[in-house]
């Protein structure tokens, strides 16, 4: 009960939960919508279900884990090299930031028609588009949480002798830890957004193509379903990082962390 | 002592000082292509185990003359020599204590005390017993794994000074250590650095706002006054040791402590 007292969310979110479910489920029994329109809570739960049963839907769940993940690695691998650079070789950043702000600006989905054109229907035009999207704000990220350290503390090295290295390693990489971690987290959902993106303009199988096929039959429980299983791999990579985070991050306050 | 080169220190050990300055100008160019002369002929040195301050008004240079024995800025004309050595970078004998306690959050306390070890490459098996000796020390007993910010203020900055003191470096070099603690604190981490200082015998130059600490810590006070800025008078200091809080409100103290203080005046400064 002390628990609950001083944690009254432990109460209200499954309150808040029931209430629309609730709500959900008799407004559309009431002003008897069509199913193929906004189907009940429950009839979403027995398609959800019925899936679970379906061995195509774990193919077609490995599937966009897989792109999501596999893009997810390449955008942290290419913004922990960029990032590197930019925030270590001034020149290198005046140099380079015009363009990243430039590709930034780009609406990202929209390269989606090319990527297929250039890496077919298959997955890899997914894994690209999962890492371009996440790219980004894990870069942005990186670069700041380089650019962190306190002078102070840089400067307590350079006392004790320490080399632009030392510095590096010593200082400015665990100072950057936070804000990485920060950068992940925007970066995974995103990555998971980029694979799905990527699999409605173009696809044989994956979550996103499972929605389109769902939506040619007018099976309109099914795509719920679907969109509640994205929804919990989201959850789910979220509370990955998190927990990542506060393992090896232990320190930071997020407060400074610049967001997507 | 790996890393020292030992017949430099030998040749050092010849000499009566082990902080050597001579003729000590530094000048800034400022951004409006004028100068500003931050240090004017500064002449002085400590000998082996002393202890000196170094006060003056805002502005009077004495942390850029402690930045410069540190070998973090360069000097514009003149000499400064650390055990003999001319001081063109941060040298492995000197240690630093700052005005924050400036520890690295994501270490330990004693990875923390490690730092100049590691940064230094020494042997690390063999300063590590040294560097739980100085956090024994300190009264930081049982604290060896604790974060930093499991430590109040105080227990930092005296985990700053273990660090300092870990690689032994023959000077200790102390930027105001104490302005950001209370002033009961404060006394009390005069009274430990006194203690820290008479184990283990180190040179010890200090920068500090206060007075008082100068007077209550010191063999001499060297005494600076600004624009430029420049040295107007190093006072010894002839209290006995080991000094207590209650030698500062007698005459003699009182005596050394006004006599600084009219200097300060004369800056028309207000401690």
């Amino acid at each position: 009960m002390k628990r609950l007292r001083n944690k009254p969310e432990y109460l209200l979110v499954p309150t808040v939960f029931v209430f629309f479910t609730l709500l959900w489920e008799n407004l559309v029994n009431i002003l008897e919508l069509s199913e193929s329109i906004l189907p009940t809570p429950s009839r979403i739960f027995e398609a959800l279900v019925m899936q679970l049963d379906n061995p195509i839907f774990w193919a077609n769940l490995w599937v966009t884990t897989q792109e999501a993940l596999m893009g997810f690695a390449a955008a942290t691998l290419f913004a922990i090299i960029a990032g590197t650079f930019i925030s270590q070789i001034k020149i290198v950043e005046k140099t380079t930031l015009p363009y990243l702000v430039g590709f930034q600006a780009i609406p990202k989905v929209a390269l989606a028609p090319i990527f297929i054109i250039w890496f077919g229907f298959g997955m890899t035009s997914k894994v690209v588009m999962a890492a371009v999207i996440a790219f980004f704000p894990i870069l942005i990220n990186i670069i700041e949480g380089l650019k962190s350290a306190e002078s102070d503390q840089i400067r307590m090295l350079r006392v004790f002798g320490a080399s632009r290295t030392q510095i590096f390693f010593k200082v400015q990489v665990p100072a950057a830890l936070p804000f990485f971690f920060a950068g992940l987290d925007v970066g995974i959902l995103l990555a998971i957004l980029g694979a799905v993106v990527g699999e409605f303009l173009g696809s044989q199988e994956g979550l996103g193509n499972m929605v389109l096929v769902f939506q040619y039959n007018f099976e309109t429980p099914g795509m719920f379903a679907i969109l509640l299983v994205l929804s919990l791999m989201g959850i789910i990579a979220h509370i990955i990082v998190k927990a990542l985070q506060r393992k090896f991050a232990f320190w930071g306050d997020n407060t400074n962390v610049v967001g997507n | 002592m790996s890393k020292r080169d030992d017949t430099e220190i030998q040749d050092a050990s010849q000499e009566a000082s082990w902080i050597d300055v001579k003729h000590l100008h530094k000048i800034y160019n400022t951004r409006g292509g004028g100068q500003t002369h931050a240090l004017a002929d500064i002449n002085f040195s400590v000998k082996k185990g002393e202890f000196i301050s170094i006060v003056g008004p805002s502005g009077c240079g004495k942390t850029t003359l402690l930045n410069i024995l540190a070998g973090l800025i360069s000097r514009s004309e003149g000499s400064a020599k650390v055990s003999g050595r001319e001081v063109t970078k941060p040298l492995p004998e000197i240690g630093m204590v700052f005005q924050a306690p400036t520890l690295l959050p994501w270490r330990t306390i004693l990875e923390n005390v490690m730092i100049p070890v590691e940064v230094q490459k020494l042997d690390k098996k063999v300063y590590l017993e040294k560097a739980i000796e100085l956090l024994k020390l300190a009264g930081l007993e049982g604290f060896e794994d604790e974060y930093p910010s499991e430590l109040s203020g105080g227990m930092q900055q005296r985990a700053g000074i273990c660090r300092a003191l870990v690689h032994s470096p023959s000077v200790l070099l102390m930027d105001e250590p104490f302005g950001a603690l209370d002033a009961m604190t404060r006394e009390y981490m005069n009274l430990e650095l006194l203690r820290i200082w008479k184990e283990s015998n180190q040179t010890i130059a200090l920068v500090t706002h206060s007075i008082s600490e100068a007077v209550f810590l010191s063999d001499r006070v060297i005494v600076m006054s600004p624009r430029p800025g420049r040295i107007a008078e190093i006072i010894d200091i002839n209290l006995p040791r080991p000094r207590s809080l209650e030698m500062m409100a007698s005459d003699a103290a009182g005596v050394y402590v006004q006599k600084i203080r009219h200097y300060f005046n004369a800056a028309n400064v207000i401690e």
